[in-house]
């Protein structure tokens, strides 16, 4: 895929990281310098915020997902940049009769350009919901939740996440409002080509070594699927190795057998650059042995393909050299959208940590935070 | 009607404006345990699902008495003068 020369684009005035943790909402901000950065207090201090983002078609819609460890699932609203705060009316919630019960809101993706007010939701077990009122009111997409293949996709509990089986990486085509991808793990990944009315397995290729066929059509573990800024090309961090997928190819190629040997393709997060869909970024955690999930060596460090996954280069100038048993959660890794683009994350021991010049200096710009579950940079 | 007095736990209180007692007035003959829990979403909106699930179960981590015991099934039967505790439940982390 020949790189496009990367676009025009006006400069940010200012980054906002929305950073969601197990114990609530900081923000963190700088100026378009991007040098100092400021934490906020604490917003919903003790709910368990899953996740927190930014409406860019208006620029001031914020939508938190949260539950508390006593009180059920909602979604916060604010119409105001953060200002002040709403619960939404009615909640992603399945139906009475499903016998199914949503335990956290997990996922949450502003719809399409064309579509003001317009959100999705993924929730833990795995389900899809949509609001037509920025987040007031959620309703059930029956094409996905009532499918009479969603139980063979998602498997039981057991197949999921130790926290629950998820819903994430909902994601919509920018060309289209009707063509959507889900991801699940467990459960893999599926497209919809008519606004959710009907899903199929997007999975070929794609390893699951916990599974005893050879090359299943779901039951995946995707961990994380990322659009690139070329919206025919997607890239996934998935439980087994790290993907490309060029539509409208359907078969995955894992690029992740070039990474080093002794560092693997295993990991959760995974991101791309705004403008140049060559570039990405991963962030490897150890899969070996019994999965310790932490920084290979104690050796923290991203990777980033500037050719779409040929090769990798190391990037952990700033970060420990030793004894950092770093995790960073699906979520927790994010992109602005500067022409040199920031990237940033969050790791379960509570630090956020940044690079103004595309992972090739980084600095820590918060610590002492509660576990941190997303980091979602706006503008 | 009949009028019900309910704790409300401190996880709750930004739903009643930090009140921790509640009068729930309702309006039915035979009242049960989900009459009280909609007059308090009637007057309190959203307060009803953060304790009870879509499924109509009282969640894992609530917990509700009804005078000294334990009830957490919405359609038990209240008696004239019953005093409702609403809890969160131990749990750590």
């Amino acid at each position: 895929m020949p790189r496009a020369a990367r676009p025009r684009v006006a400069t940010p005035r200012r980054v906002r990281l929305l950073v969601a943790t197990r114990k609530g909402l900081w923000t963190l901000t700088s100026d378009a310098s991007r040098r100092a950065w400021k934490l906020s207090s604490p917003i919903f201090l003790g709910h368990i915020v899953h996740h927190a983002v930014l409406d860019p078609r208006d620029g001031k819609t914020l939508l938190a997902a949260a539950r508390t460890g006593h009180l059920g699932p909602t979604v916060f609203r604010s119409l105001d940049n953060g200002r002040t705060w709403k619960e939404a009316a009615t909640p992603p919630a399945f139906a009475p009769d499903s016998g199914r019960v949503v335990d956290h809101t997990f996922w949450l993706t502003p719809g399409h350009a064309s579509q003001p007010g317009v959100w999705y939701a993924g929730t833990s077990p795995q389900g899809l919901f949509r609001s037509d009122d920025g987040g007031a009111t959620w309703k059930g997409v029956d094409g996905f939740n009532a499918h009479p293949q969603r139980k063979a996709w998602c498997g039981g509990d057991q197949d999921g996440t130790p926290d629950g089986p998820k819903m994430h990486s909902v994601i919509v085509d920018p060309r289209d409002p009707a063509h959507m991808y889900v991801a699940m793990s467990s459960g893999g990944v599926f497209e919809s080509v008519d606004a959710g009315a009907d899903w199929k397995p997007l999975n070929q290729g794609v390893a699951a070594l916990f599974l005893p066929m050879p090359d299943p059509e779901y039951g995946h573990d995707p961990h994380c699927v990322r659009l690139s800024s070329n919206p025919d090309r997607l890239y996934q961090q998935n439980h087994c190795g790290i993907y490309r997928l060029d539509r409208p190819a359907t078969r995955w190629v894992r690029i992740g057998d070039n990474m080093p040997k002794s560092v693997g393709d295993i990991g959760l997060p995974m991101v791309t650059h705004p403008y140049d869909a060559e570039s990405a970024w991963v962030f490897p955690m150890d899969g070996t042995d019994v999965w310790p999930r932490t920084s290979p060596g104690g050796k923290p460090a991203a990777y980033r393909t500037r050719d779409g996954g040929k090769t990798w280069k190391r990037q952990a100038d700033g970060m420990p050299t030793s004894q950092g048993w770093w995790t960073v959660k699906r979520q927790a890794m994010s992109v602005d959208r500067f022409t040199i683009a920031g990237v940033y994350f969050g790791t379960t021991s509570g630090e956020v940590w940044g690079s103004r010049d595309e992972g090739r200096n980084w600095k820590c710009l918060a610590q002492h935070l509660p576990e941190i579950y997303a980091v979602e940079a706006s503008a | 009607m009949q009028t019900f007095n309910v704790a409300i736990p401190t996880q709750l209180r930004s739903y009643t404006q930090g009140a921790a007692r509640i009068k729930a007035v309702v309006d039915a003959e035979s009242p049960r345990l989900r009459d009280v829990f909609a007059a308090l979403d009637a007057r309190f909106p959203g307060i009803r699902f953060r304790m009870i699930d879509e499924a109509g179960k009282v969640r894992p981590h609530v917990q509700v008495f009804v005078g000294m015991s334990v009830q957490r099934d919405p359609d038990a039967l209240l008696k004239p003068g019953d005093e409702i505790m609403i809890v969160g439940a131990l749990s750590g982390g």
